[in-house]
């Protein structure tokens, strides 16, 4: 039973699981993002975030995702959680925000919800 | 001989690590936090081991997507805390355990457990949290660390059921190693916590509990959950679960429970920690 479960990534509701689908489509973004643990490319990047850009493999839709910091759709074009996050600890920001962002929920609504237990299991069948 | 002599359980929060080297780690959010694992600190020092083997996952900070081990044992000398994208965590360099890491290395191959062996590896906050958790700020680890990492962020991960027979399969490892040493493993991750989609911010109490109750209860239903009963229930990251279940294989069939904490939340989880012993 257990390991026998084939999933897509849009399967479960309100939930992206990091399929090879997304992998394939992510491998370029995913680079980038982790070229980010080096602090002068850190400096580079915000330097001229572009011209970075343009020196790795990311289509238009990415570069332009990335650019807006929009975590939805960098995760919809195959960017991993944990890969983008390399991008909001560039720009100073928590894992918390990124988290409110895909939530849909502004960071004080996201916070607010989170110390008074996080999102109810209930809220999946809705 | 060597021998098993405790599983420690934890969730591995970023932000956990982050409170703690930032001197926050007495504001009203973090401090219950860090009262959860006074009762385990105490308990560690009158009951130290030589070794941890430590299963944690990496989060995008040895291994990029070029390669994805799904189970990988660090056999080096020493492993350095890996720049996340905000600098290094400032906790001591890792010292590991050459000689029981390629023996177990070569006793899990051998009985077709077919590891990634990783000699140069550096170590983000999936290991140095939980040492954190455990140890406060020493200036040296007082523990060697096998780091033992499985894929979680890469779907598919293994199965429960795979990683519990790997822990099955590292206790007989550490029971025919010569040396006489005490061994601990360590699981960590989870519990309950999304961070992708819509969903983020999913917490599961229930299944939370249920989880903890059943590593001592019912283990075999544990076992027994699959990648997608992990997700709908303990969220997209929850899965991270499966790790706590190579801890628990290890510790053979009977484990008693000698002390546990749940608490919600740390930034986006939920953390559960439990200490056990074989029984």
């Amino acid at each position: 039973m257990s390991g026998r479960q084939q999933l897509r990534s849009n399967d479960i509701p309100g939930t992206i699981v990091f399929t090879g689908e997304l992998a394939r489509k992510g491998f370029g973004l995913n680079q980038f993002c982790m070229s980010l643990m080096k602090p002068e490319n850190r400096v580079r990047f915000k330097a001229d975030e572009r011209a970075y850009l343009n020196a790795w493999s990311l289509d238009e839709a990415q570069k332009d995702a990335v650019v807006a910091r929009d975590y939805a759709r960098m995760l919809e074009l195959g960017g991993n959680i944990f890969f983008v996050l390399k991008l909001a600890a560039t720009d100073g920001k928590s894992t918390q925000s990124v988290a409110a962002s895909l939530a849909g929920q502004s960071v004080e609504d996201y916070a607010e919800m989170m110390r008074a237990g996080g999102r109810r299991p209930a809220a999946l069948a809705a | 001989m060597a021998r098993i002599t405790a599983g420690i359980a934890t969730s591995h929060v970023p932000a956990i690590g982050a409170a703690l080297d930032n001197g926050r780690a007495q504001e009203p959010a973090w401090k219950p936090v860090f009262e959860g694992y006074e009762w385990a600190k105490a308990w560690l020092a009158d009951n130290r081991p030589d070794v941890v083997i430590l299963v944690y996952n990496d989060h995008a900070s040895n291994f990029s997507m070029e390669v994805v081990p799904t189970f990988a044992i660090g056999c080096a000398e020493s492993f350095q805390p890996a720049d996340e994208g905000w600098g290094p965590r400032p906790v001591p360099t890792v010292m590991g355990h050459q000689p029981l890491a390629w023996h177990i290395t070569e006793s899990l191959i051998q009985e077709e457990f077919d590891l990634t062996i990783v000699n140069r590896l550096d170590v983000d906050h999936g290991l140095t949290v939980p040492l954190s958790l455990m140890f406060g700020q020493p200036e040296a680890w007082p523990v060697k660390v096998i780091p033992l990492a499985v894929n979680v962020i890469q779907y598919p991960p293994p199965s429960g059921e795979r990683c519990y027979k790997l822990g099955e399969a590292i206790a007989r490892a550490v029971e025919s190693f010569p040396e006489d040493l005490k061994v601990q493993v360590w699981g960590t991750g989870g519990m309950s916590h999304q961070l992708t989609g819509e969903r983020a911010g999913h917490i599961n109490q229930d299944f939370d509990i249920g989880f903890l109750d059943k590593l001592t209860q019912d283990p075999e239903a544990l076992r027994r959950i699959g990648h997608k009963e992990f997700i709908v229930e303990a969220g997209s990251e929850g899965v991270e679960l499966i790790m706590w279940l190579v801890m628990r294989g290890a510790l053979g069939r009977r484990a008693r429970e000698l002390h546990r904490f749940y608490h919600v939340p740390a930034s986006n989880t939920a953390v559960g920690h439990m200490v056990l012993e074989p029984a």
